[in-house]
């Protein structure tokens, strides 16, 4: 792991503050996120570790009284400065929910969907990207031959690949997990966790989780959260094995949160 | 345990379920009584005469043709035009204005009017396009069921596309969708069957419509497709028949009756049918 801590940085957070209304939800966030490493958020619920991810596709913009303080900076870039093409971001960095959200049309046209956004290819193309994305999702062999049912028929934990793939499809370069395990059962949660893994090799992966086993068996770098601060961050070994606060030891050993 | 307590709540019970029982059947009674009689008498003056002859004058024989096709062609454009900007409106309020307050007028405007009198828009299409134009026409009356199929339209597609949850939108969005994309590909086909049913209720809704017609279309004896002349439909024609002296137009009356009211059933029968089927 020690080799990680060379890393490029993709996405640095700089001071970063989140408002809902007139309350603080997040304080003063200060962290790197690695090129191609998968970096875990914890801690326990209402510690402000979902509300940071959905700074990042700036996704809180949907709702109105939310607003964030600082500077989130992708590849140099501030995403936060009023510039920023917000479909353009969101676009290169894809987001996977807690709950599996297909949408109401076909498996199909599920991924050909978010391709179609930003790009026009023959149908041909267009099937090879479909088939590659639902072959990274480890999804292919089980919908191949019913690419034209509804994505709704699937089970869960198949929604939930089918959610990964139409993100992978559209080629974002960082991937951000809210608790995409959380509605799952253990195979499907092996399944997608195996697929984190494979999909770190080409993309910066964020997962927000509530499973210390997942947070340690997925990821690079692990940042703990408490009240809306940043407690610790450091290597998923470190804050595993030595973690420097007492707060953290804590909650990773099951003493709170 | 007190068993005098309970013996006491045991009697309340019971004496409030009869209680609602009767007033359940008291209700019920009335309403199998009118559908009992419309079906007994409307059987009765139906024929395929209705279907194929024209309304009669005097105590001469005939049909309906003339104003059924004039109900069909008015509910029709009505419908057809006032179904797209209500689906627009109600999108403007459930995923655009939503908190707004233009939305907050919008819908509170929309409330007014859903539950005006049908015989307040007749009278006011009558000053706006029956005036101006100088007489009675298909076209006014046409407005006049658009204006009433509008916000039928609003707050249905409005509510359906609340029931949509959040999660699908914020799905959507995260792909880099942007929200003319997601409303089209996803919240307006989440909501379909229920917006449809919207549009199936406001037909229900305006074809019995008798008030807004008496000041906008009027009536014609005769065949006539022209949409800007006085146009024959069959409430006014039940109307007419009803209040006639003559036998053989009350059983046209009735049989008339009896059509709307079996339109207005298939039509709420398919609505709940499409209701069940999206739950």
């Amino acid at each position: 792991m020690d080799a990680a801590v060379k890393d490029k940085v993709k996405v640095d957070i700089r001071d970063l503050s989140f408002y809902y209304g007139a309350t603080k939800a997040l304080k003063n966030i200060t962290m790197p996120l690695h090129d191609r490493q998968v970096t875990a958020f914890i801690g326990p619920s209402g510690c402000g570790k979902s509300t940071l991810l959905r700074i990042l596709n700036r996704i809180y913009e949907l709702y109105p009284r939310q607003r964030a303080e600082g500077e989130v900076m992708l590849d140099g870039q501030n995403i936060l400065s009023s510039g920023t093409d917000i479909n353009l971001l969101r676009s290169r960095v894809g987001m996977v929910f807690q709950k599996p959200t297909p949408f109401p049309m076909t498996i199909y046209d599920n991924i050909a969907f978010g391709i179609k956004l930003y790009e026009r290819m023959p149908r041909s193309e267009l099937d090879g990207r479909i088939e590659d994305a639902l072959q990274r999702a480890a999804l292919w062999s089980e919908v191949k031959d019913k690419l034209k049912d509804s994505g709704l028929s699937l089970s869960g934990g198949q929604q939930q690949r089918l959610c990964i793939a139409r993100t992978v499809a559209t080629k974002p370069e960082v991937i951000l997990l809210d608790e995409p395990c959380s509605a799952l059962d253990p195979i499907s949660t092996a399944k997608i966790e195996e697929l984190i893994d494979e999909l770190s090799e080409e993309y910066t992966i964020v997962i927000v989780t509530h499973n210390m086993q997942q947070a340690s068996r997925t990821s690079d770098y692990t940042a703990f959260m408490y009240l809306g601060e940043l407690v610790e961050y450091g290597t998923t070994e470190k804050i595993f094995t030595a973690p420097e606060n007492k707060r953290t030891e804590q909650y990773i050993t099951g003493r709170f949160g | 345990m007190n068993m005098a307590l309970y013996t006491r709540r045991k009697a309340f019970n019971r004496m409030f379920l009869v209680l609602s029982v009767l007033a359940a059947v008291f209700g019920l009674i009335w309403l199998a009584f009118i559908l009992g009689e419309l079906c007994w008498r409307g059987l009765e003056g139906m024929s395929s005469r209705v279907f194929t002859e024209m309304t009669p004058a005097g105590d001469a024989d005939g049909g309906l043709l003339n104003a059924i096709v004039g109900s069909v062609m008015m509910s029709s454009v009505a419908v057809v035009a006032g179904t797209p900007i209500g689906l627009l409106a109600g999108t403007y309020l459930a995923e655009y204005g939503r908190h707004g307050r233009l939305a907050f007028v919008v819908r509170f405007v929309n409330d007014i009017l859903l539950s005006a009198p049908s015989i307040i828009v007749g009278l006011f299409v009558y000053e706006f396009v029956v005036v101006p134009t100088h007489g009675f026409s298909g076209w006014a009356g046409t407005v006049a069921l658009g204006v009433i199929v509008i916000p039928v339209v609003v707050r249905t597609t409005e509510n359906m596309l609340l029931l949509v949850p959040n999660g699908l939108r914020e799905a959507a969005a995260a792909l880099g969708a942007p929200r003319s994309s997601v409303i089209r590909a996803v919240t307006w086909r989440a909501a379909r069957a229920g917006i449809v049913t919207g549009v199936l209720l406001a037909i229900a809704r305006i074809s019995g419509e008798t008030a807004p017609l008496l000041f906008t279309a009027l009536n014609n004896q005769f065949w006539s497709t022209d949409m800007s002349g006085w146009m024959p439909n069959l409430p006014m024609a039940i109307f007419q028949y009803a209040n006639s002296a003559y036998d053989n137009l009350h059983r046209l009356a009735w049989a008339g009756a009896l059509l709307i009211t079996a339109t207005v059933l298939s039509l709420s029968v398919a609505a709940r049918l499409l209701e069940r089927k999206r739950s």
